[in-house]
């Protein structure tokens, strides 16, 4: 009895709050566009039976993403965007991972919590940060032309230089801390080994720390590219009216168009979008557990 | 070992610096004199006195920390449990969508989330405010929580329990007395973590939260589309003053008690 309160109130729980909604962004994004103008309310009335039900389905919505470039271009720059900055990452993340796995013991416990400690700040304002040092009077464009580098002041806030330099960013503390746990597991002699066998230091770690470490750079990586891949924040603050992202389409769609239906379908493209990198991810993580066992 | 290299150093340095210096230049620019943030004009701290001035500011700080700790508290209670049912139940009916309702919201994209959460009080008629934000946050966090929990419960020597239950407590007593003092750190720390998802959340609470409530980060947010201000850099200052005190109590706290059980593990061991 007890057993199966416990199980039953969570449960109940997320059915209500994260199956169900998600049901609902399904029909809505199947329904009739003129039909489903806000106040809208789903209505579902199983009692005409299943086959009513389906033939209500309509996928004019999912035709309109198709027609309207607007959509498939901001898929494939939010793609662009999630890919190139986490590689980014990756290649700002790696070094200080690597720094950090190599620094005397005692040092470590706080170079960690130096990296986490951002994670623990708001999101919003880390990305806020960034506005004044990238303004066309900020402070990266005075150091810029004090120094007499440049003449003219850059643009780079509001284009997708300043999304690329948000996410790396505010994302940078995911990226590092599987890789440095990865590679403060590693075992220091191999490399030795390597290097009394005739490596190079830099053929040492490519042939042996770096491949030994991947596990991390591949949780790593999952873990930048698939928030960035919806993120909404970074594109609005920091990146312009020509930034195309799709978590930043959906809210337009939703708060300025108003129109549900298809923010609810661009939801759903998304969100099956997101599906071939979760799967991957668990897979990697599940490999990983096994692999420490 | 002992000694960094070059290479490390250079690395290190640097990306501490590029980790830090945003937010130091927040700081400092937050006692600017001048309206121009980019422009110094020397210290003032009337950006502060503007701030506790501001009443709206104020109302949607006071909401949401009102949210926050609402629906941290009840995501703790709620993710517990769940990390129990996970790692303890074992198989039951519809075990496989149970976990997979715990780990789908950590990486749902937050504009889905919200999304789905404000048809869904749409269509139950639901007035948007506080109670539609707390319900929302609850729904995330307790999934962090339950992530956070079962890691701890997972390494957990489950004969305690069990010795527990042969001396004569029942299941719930065995529960309090024994596994949750143990598994208490992660508890706390997930409803650490959960608060401050909560504090920081703008995507979900803009979909969720009507026009009687607005959360910080919403206030935050249209502020900061118009520009850089003063105003913002010094509220901003105080919330990463709270955050760093915060964590670093937290791991003074933490590392006192690692060394206090310790010494408690040792005295033991020469006693026996």
């Amino acid at each position: 009895m007890r057993r199966w309160v416990l199980i039953a109130v969570p449960y109940l729980w997320l059915l209500a709050l994260f199956l169900v909604p998600f049901v609902i962004v399904f029909k809505i994004s199947l329904s009739d566009v003129a039909l489903a103008r806000p106040p809208y309310i789903p209505q579902f009335s199983w009692d005409d039976g299943i086959w009513a039900f389906l033939r209500e389905l309509d996928f004019e919505n999912y035709i309109f993403l198709t027609t309207d470039s607007l959509y498939w271009k901001a898929y494939l720059s939010s793609l662009k965007i999630a890919v190139f900055s986490t590689f980014l990452t990756l290649l700002v993340g790696y070094p200080i991972a690597y720094g950090m796995a190599r620094a005397p013991e005692e040092w470590r416990p706080t170079l960690m919590m130096l990296v986490i400690l951002p994670f623990w700040t708001s999101f919003l304002i880390r990305v806020y940060s960034w506005m004044g040092i990238l303004s066309q009077e900020g402070y990266l464009n005075q150091i810029l032309m004090w120094t007499g580098i440049i003449s003219t002041p850059l643009t780079i806030l509001n284009t997708n230089t300043a999304v690329y330099v948000g996410i790396v960013y505010t994302y940078l503390p995911f990226m590092i801390l599987p890789i440095y746990a990865a590679l403060d597991r590693l075992d220091g002699s191999l490399i030795e080994a390597a290097e009394d066998l005739g490596c190079s230091r830099f053929q040492a770690f490519w042939l042996v720390t770096f491949p030994l470490s991947r596990n991390g750079v591949i949780a790593g990586s999952f873990l930048v590219f698939i928030p960035a891949l919806g993120e909404f924040v970074i594109p609005s603050i920091l990146g312009g009216s020509k930034t195309l992202m799709i978590g930043k389409v959906l809210w337009e769609e939703f708060f300025s168009n108003r129109d549900w239906p298809v923010a609810s379908a661009v939801a759903v493209v998304l969100l099956l979008i997101l599906v071939v990198p979760i799967v991957l991810f668990q897979r990697n993580q599940q490999r990983q557990a096994e692999a420490e066992q | 070992m002992t000694r960094l290299s070059w290479f490390n150093t250079v690395s290190l340095t640097l990306g501490f610096a590029f980790l830090y210096i945003p937010m130091i230049i927040l700081i400092i620019y937050s006692f600017n004199e001048s309206r121009l943030v980019t422009v110094w004009a020397g210290f003032s701290t009337k950006w502060y006195g503007e701030l506790i001035r501001n009443e709206a500011m104020l109302d949607a700080a006071w909401v949401t920390l009102r949210v926050a700790v609402m629906s941290s508290t009840i995501a703790t209670v709620l993710g517990t449990m769940a990390a129990y049912v996970l790692v303890r139940e074992g198989r039951f009916f519809g075990r496989t969508l149970f976990s997979g309702m715990i780990y789908a919201p950590l990486v749902m994209p937050e504009v889905i989330t919200g999304l789905s959460l404000l048809l869904l009080f749409i269509g139950l008629g639901l007035d948007r405010g506080i109670l539609t934000i707390v319900l929302a946050h609850t729904t995330f966090s307790m999934c962090f929580v339950s992530v956070v929990v079962s890691s701890r419960l997972v390494t957990f020597d489950r004969s305690l329990e069990e010795a527990a239950l042969d001396l004569g407590c029942s299941p719930f007593e065995a529960f309090r007395l024994v596994t949750l003092p143990i598994i208490a750190p992660a508890v706390i720390s997930g409803w650490l973590l959960a608060f401050t998802l909560s504090l920081d959340d703008l995507v979900i609470a803009s979909f969720t939260s009507g026009p009687s409530a607005t959360t910080l980060p919403i206030k935050i947010f249209s502020a900061v589309r118009l520009g850089v201000s003063p105003e913002i850099n010094a509220l901003s200052t105080i919330m990463i003053a709270i955050v760093t005190v915060g964590v670093i109590t937290a791991s003074l706290v933490s590392k006192r008690n690692a060394l206090r059980r310790q010494k408690d593990e040792q005295a033991a061991v020469q006693n026996a």
